[in-house]
């Protein structure tokens, strides 16, 4: 096939793209040729729109080992133990297959984790979906939840945690974001970076098929109403084969054979083989002729373009490939020495003896381009002045009913139940507390982690958004008790070409590295998913973070669960009322317009070292975080999950009940404590000068306050707990 | 006391197993698929997870591995065969113990803590434990126990059915059964006793940190009554 401008727009380049490929090689590429400056060219692999503002993001600490650039970041939990962690989306295949998509998603986010060295221990993932009435919600859902638990499930690492939200701006473009912690010694961590020449460059797991081709480009443009012609970019997962792939790969790396290791994952053979030899600035040959394929006549082109699943790259040191093989044949996996690194610094690749692809490695990589693309900030909308004798005429129960059953509220078990949890026997908190919590195997030490997104403030004002959804994850572990150490951000938007959303883009990014340097909570690992836009429609900016914080004592854990008749229950932090962009405002009020909560890193950083202090010093009896609801919201959970009620004061603010009982203020938790520790309590809070209310006491079964509410827990429970069974089933 | 673990491709209950063993004071060892001989143990056990990727029926492709053959003879002469999940239903398939598992009624995947009642304490596996009614933890696909009426009849008048699903009284009704296996069976004893299966994993109960301590109380008896 010639290559032309025509086949180049095909291949998902612009003109200005090709002419300069054709610069920069002095020649027209051939077809394998621009193949592979398509697969290393587009968003996916590239970062072309965002990298310039990746830059900014806070990514260094004490803790950390490794910042973003590798497979997966990683952090130092002390005794030479460390957690590899990493977020990553499958959003466009998602949509187009929700089963495979969810799957792969999982899959991929493994292998980026045991390509470090580290086995697997958990996984998480925030999953968004368009709004419940649409009629591909369902559906949608159903398979996603199916993929990510046949996936994870089959692989034996448990789901520990995740978000799941329902919002109409996902109506055409659904979220599937996973994320997977591993523990790695740090003496033994694996990079992707070649060194040394002549050595063998080693293919292991699945053969090669004609899955997934154009899968990197697929996610790197926005869908129209031909979607379902994307399906056979979609790849098909097979967890068994990761399974052993995992056991195998951990099995090679007792020892040093391995120099460097990459799996395959978006763009495959040619973004795997690349990245190892830029990074070692080295060249890299392959004989295609070697890798094992699983269907005839596959052509160059199409081998390096595959994105067939499970699948490893590795440099080996070389006199090992023997002892390697050993390791793959007992796994009954693939193993084939399929090139060699050279001191060419190009990639060159060879099939039937001939050399059919030349391509000086630094042109791919270093002159990639790079877009500085136009966007616009987004003003803090005007605040609403809420009409207090329309809410006055509301039912203070009725209201928190409305709420507790809310689609993003409700609980989650449906989904939750799908997943495997338990398995690795460490599962001390499991899905539907403020964050997920395993043991560190055979330690006293745990690892917290949650995922948050708040599309909503950041659609609203990015700036404030992006702060927010950083405080969020570090408030979730600081209410297990974790001390908050580093995030993974996946960050999902909208067409960068549009200057509305790469402003969502620049500024929740500005947002998040504001917070993320205030908290000392580093970013160490990542992903952009842009082009999340069906027919000129784009999704709400959507950052997801996931956290990760460290419990040195796991027998200190919290859980939001209230515990005990008698003790009390306190709010910590100021509410001052905030409803604009609230649950209560849009569910309520219908009310969609106004600015989210502002955010003092000050007060967020004091409280959450405040309530840590608490913990530590055995004062906490259980804790959640306010977020979403208010505060009626967080306590009803908590007397839900511990089957106690709570009778509430008579409240000693100027604010209106609904206010004070709905505002989504920001930096505030919900904390049990005994009477007689009262005093100390006390202490602690007013010498750190952090703000409380004596906001009742546990008793009884219901959850009441004045003559407002009188509601037995058991209504509650049956209000929160079934919407999305109910859902489903129908 | 010493027992065996099988490690098929695709198990990933194995360490769970090991771990619990050894907590309890087992001597175990970790036996390879591949391999001809089980070293001289009290008991074998059969881990849970998705042996040969459960490709084409859970457990059947494990039911023809090299070990299985002398696990085969190892419980033929009355030696403690115990399989967890994945392994109930590699027993099943290879025909130690009667009986299929199906997928579960609603089709899906199920993992949270479940009641089951112990219905024959008369064996090495049961005999001692002070409680009726255990609170274990299942997660599987495919655990809807079925058989034929004849076989049903042969297994409740050799008293093999071992453990049900119910309540937290011990009530065995169909809101309390999981995934719509047949009577509430969530595991089954062969003729003699020494070969179990069952769903629920004993492994992931081992300590209240965990989902709960009824696992504990298992492993330790079996222990105790090896001993």
């Amino acid at each position: 096939m010639k290559v032309n401008k025509a086949v180049a727009l095909d291949h998902g380049l612009n003109e200005e793209e090709f002419s300069k490929i054709c610069e920069l090689l002095k020649r027209t590429p051939n077809i394998t040729e621009l193949a592979i400056f398509s697969a290393m060219w587009n968003e996916h692999c590239s970062y072309k729109s965002s990298r310039k503002h990746l830059k900014k993001l806070h990514t260094k600490g004490k803790q950390v080992i490794q910042g973003p650039g590798e497979n997966a970041g990683i952090i130092d939990i002390g005794d030479d133990e460390a957690i590899v962690f990493k977020i990553e989306s499958h959003n466009h295949p998602s949509f187009i297959e929700p089963y495979q998509g969810a799957a792969t998603g999982v899959g991929g986010i493994m292998r980026d984790v045991f390509t470090m060295g580290a086995r697997p221990i958990a996984n998480l993932n925030s999953i968004h979906f368009g709004s419940p009435q649409h009629k591909k919600t369902r559906n949608l859902l159903r398979g996603v939840v199916k993929g990510i638990g046949g996936y994870g499930n089959c692989i034996g690492v448990p789901t520990i945690a995740g978000q799941t939200s329902f919002d109409e701006s996902y109506n055409g473009n659904i979220l599937v974001n996973a994320m997977t912690l591993g523990l790695v010694n740090k003496n033994k961590i694996f990079y992707s970076k070649a060194a040394g020449i002549n050595k063998p460059v080693i293919y292991v797991g699945s053969k090669t098929g004609r899955d997934g081709i154009h899968g990197a480009s697929m996610a790197s443009a926005t869908f129209d109403d031909k979607v379902e012609e994307k399906k056979p970019t979609v790849q098909v997962g097979d967890p068994f084969t990761e399974k052993l792939l995992l056991e195998a790969c951990l099995e090679l790396m007792v020892d040093k054979s391995i120099i460097a290791i990459q799996d395959m994952g978006a763009a495959g053979l040619t973004s795997s083989s690349i990245e190892m030899a830029s990074k070692g600035k080295l060249g890299i040959e392959l004989d295609l002729n070697k890798v094992p394929c699983r269907e005839e006549k596959m052509s160059p082109y199409e081998i390096m373009l595959s994105e067939s699943q499970e699948r490893m790259l590795i440099v080996l040191e070389k006199g090992k490939e023997n002892h390697a093989k050993k390791i793959f044949d007992k796994w009954n996996l693939d193993f084939a020495v399929i090139g060699k690194t050279t001191n060419s610094k190009k990639i060159e690749l060879i099939f039937d003896n001939n050399k059919v692809a030349e391509i000086p490695i630094d042109i791919l990589v270093e002159n990639a381009p790079i877009y500085d693309r136009k966007w616009k900030k987004t003003k803090l909308p005007q605040k609403l002045k809420f009409n207090k004798d329309e809410l006055k005429s509301l039912n203070l129960s009725d209201c928190l009913k409305k709420i507790l059953s809310n689609p993003n509220i409700s609980e989650k078990s449906w989904i939750w139940d799908q997943y495997d949890h338990t398995v690795m026997g460490d599962t001390i908190q499991k899905p539907g507390g403020d964050a997920g919590v395993v043991r560190v195997h055979g330690t006293t030490k745990a690892v917290a982690a949650s995922v948050d997104s708040s599309a909503n403030y950041c659609y609203s004002h990015p700036l404030t958004g992006g702060k927010q959804v950083v405080c969020e994850s570090w408030r979730n572990l600081i209410s297990v008790g974790a001390k908050p150490i580093s995030i993974t951000n996946c960050l999902n938007f909208g067409n960068p070409e549009k200057e509305k959303n790469m402003g969502e883009f620049v500024e929740c990014v500005e947002g998040i590295t504001e917070a993320s340097k205030y908290l000392e909570f580093p970013v160490v690992s990542g992903n952009v998913s842009f082009y999340n836009e069906t027919k000129d429609k784009s999704i709400k900016p959507t950052p997801t973070i996931g956290g990760v914080g460290l419990i040195n004592n796991y027998k200190n854990m919290i859980t939001m669960d209230f515990k005990k008749s008698g003790n009390l229950v306190y709010v910590i932090g100021k509410t001052e009322g905030h409803l604009d962009q609230s649950v209560f405002a849009k569910d309520v009020l219908n009310e969609k317009k106004g600015p989210p909560p502002s955010i003092n890193l000050f007060n967020e950083k004091n409280i959450g070292e405040t309530i840590l202090n608490l913990i530590e010093n055995k004062l906490i009896f259980s804790c959640h975080d306010i977020s979403l609801g208010g505060i009626l919201t967080a306590v009803s959970k908590m007397c839900i999950k511990g089957k106690k009620g709570l009778k509430i004061n008579s409240l000693k603010t100027l604010i209106n009940k609904f206010e004070y009982f709905f505002g989504e203020d920001q930096g505030r938790y919900i904390i049990e404590i005994s009477k007689e520790n009262s005093q100390k309590v006390n202490e602690i809070l007013n010498n750190n000068s952090v703000h409380f209310d004596d906001l009742g006491a546990i008793e009884g079964k219901s959850l009441t306050f004045n003559d407002d509410i009188n509601l037995p827990i058991e209504e509650l429970s049956n209000t929160h707990t079934y919407w999305l069974q109910r859902y489903m089933n129908n | 006391m010493k027992s065996s673990v099988i490690i098929f491709p695709g198990s990933n209950c194995d360490r769970d197993m090991d771990v619990a063993l050894k907590k309890f004071g087992f001597k175990n060892q970790m036996v390879w698929h591949n391999d001809n001989n089980i070293p001289k143990s009290d008991l074998i056990v059969l881990p849970g997870g998705f042996s040969y990727g459960d490709y084409l029926r859970c457990g059947s492709i494990a039911s023809k591995s090299k070990i299985i053959k002398p696990v085969i003879e190892f419980a033929n002469s009355g030696g403690l065969v115990l399989g967890i999940c994945n392994g109930f239903q590699i027993l099943c398939e290879t025909g130690l113990l009667p009986g299929v598992l199906q997928q579960n009624k609603y089709l899906n995947f199920i993992c949270r803590n479940v009641y089951v009642k112990l219905k024959n304490k008369e064996n090495k596996y049961f005999k001692n434990i002070k409680k009726n009614i255990l609170e274990l933890h299942i997660a599987h696909n495919e655990g809807n126990f079925f058989c034929n009426d004849d076989e049903l009849k042969t297994l409740e008048d050799n008293n093999q059915i071992a453990v049900t699903y119910c309540n937290e009284k011990g009530i065995e009704d169909e809101k309390h059964n999981p995934n719509g296996a047949i009577k509430n069976i969530a595991g089954i004893f062969n003729k003699n006793k020494n070969v179990l299966g069952m769903m629920p994993h004993p492994e992931r109960m081992i300590d209240k940190y965990l989902s709960g301590e009824d696992g504990s109380m298992f492993f330790e008896n079996l222990l105790g009554n090896l001993k």
